[in-house]
């Protein structure tokens, strides 16, 4: 249980961003929602979320190299990367949201629509887990 | 000023998810593991995540933003077949490999082959469910 230290500073950090992104432009942080509009090119959001999104790589590498960190994904058939790759973006866009937008943002502004769709997916995503690594 | 300030915030927000350990797909999956050896640290990270935004949004939403003119919050208020089927089968995604949105963006950061097939499918995926809205409409 000694990852309870990293873990409440590391949300203590993604909430402070939300709320900044809230008190200066009064908008949701939501990461789905941002690489949507890369996609379909909302002219000033989509500049805005390309920067946001380019803090977040920066945000990430910095303590990698400060802590000299590498991270590996598990190794996995790149057929079910890809699978899941699309069923996360296709996934995010159908529900209007994902873990930041809904799950952080959506909750703290007490969204119904919000804490229905952070159950689902915890509970699809637990789903899912059990299947894979405890039924097949 | 826009640029620098959506630039800090976002490396705010990259460096709390690679300090949290989201970035690291095999703790979400543990985490998600509620059946076999459960990791629960990530709880950590949606608490501390939730209760500060919670305290900071009551008093954020007294005043206007500082940079714009009003809030753009989405105003839907149905939970609908969209909203419900598309966190499903996120969720069914997210529990394939760990990945959500903004962790893996981040988490191109370490510079795994991997991560960025994930993330162009992820792209695709996007792309796929607005040429299917798109094609919905005009019909």
């Amino acid at each position: 249980m000694s990852d309870i230290t990293p873990a409440l500073i590391g949300g203590l950090l993604i909430g402070l961003s939300a709320s900044l992104v809230m008190f200066f432009y009064g908008r949701i942080t939501g990461i789905s929602s941002m690489l949507q509009s890369l996609i379909v090119r909302q002219k000033i959001v989509s500049s805005n979320s390309f920067t946001f999104l380019l803090g977040v790589i920066l945000g990430a590498a910095s303590l990698s190299i400060l802590m000299n960190i590498k991270i590996e994904p598990p190794a996995t058939h790149p057929a079910i990367i890809i699978l899941s790759g699309l069923l996360v973006g296709y996934g995010t866009a159908l529900g209007s949201g994902c873990t930041s937008g809904h799950g952080i943002c959506g909750i703290s502004r007490f969204s119904l629509r919000s804490i229905a769709a952070t159950m689902c997916f915890m509970l699809s995503g637990i789903i899912t887990v059990f299947v894979m690594r405890h039924l097949i | 000023m826009n640029a620098l300030l959506y630039l800090v915030f976002g490396l705010l927000f990259g460096l709390g998810l690679a300090i949290s350990g989201m970035t690291d797909p095999q703790k979400v999956l543990g985490f998600l593991d509620l059946f076999g050896e459960w990791d629960p640290t990530l709880i950590f990270v949606m608490a501390s995540g939730v209760g500060i935004t919670m305290l900071a949004y009551y008093f954020i939403f007294k005043r206007s933003p500082i940079l714009a003119d009003d809030f753009t919050l989405p105003n839907t208020k149905a939970i609908d077949k969209k909203l419900i089927a598309g966190a499903v089968l996120f969720g069914i995604g997210w529990g394939l490999y760990g990945y959500c949105p903004g962790p893996a963006i981040a988490a191109m950061s370490y510079l795994n082959t991997d991560t960025f097939i994930f993330v162009a499918a992820m792209l695709c995926g996007i792309g796929i469910q607005h040429w299917q809205a798109k094609r919905q409409d005009q019909e």
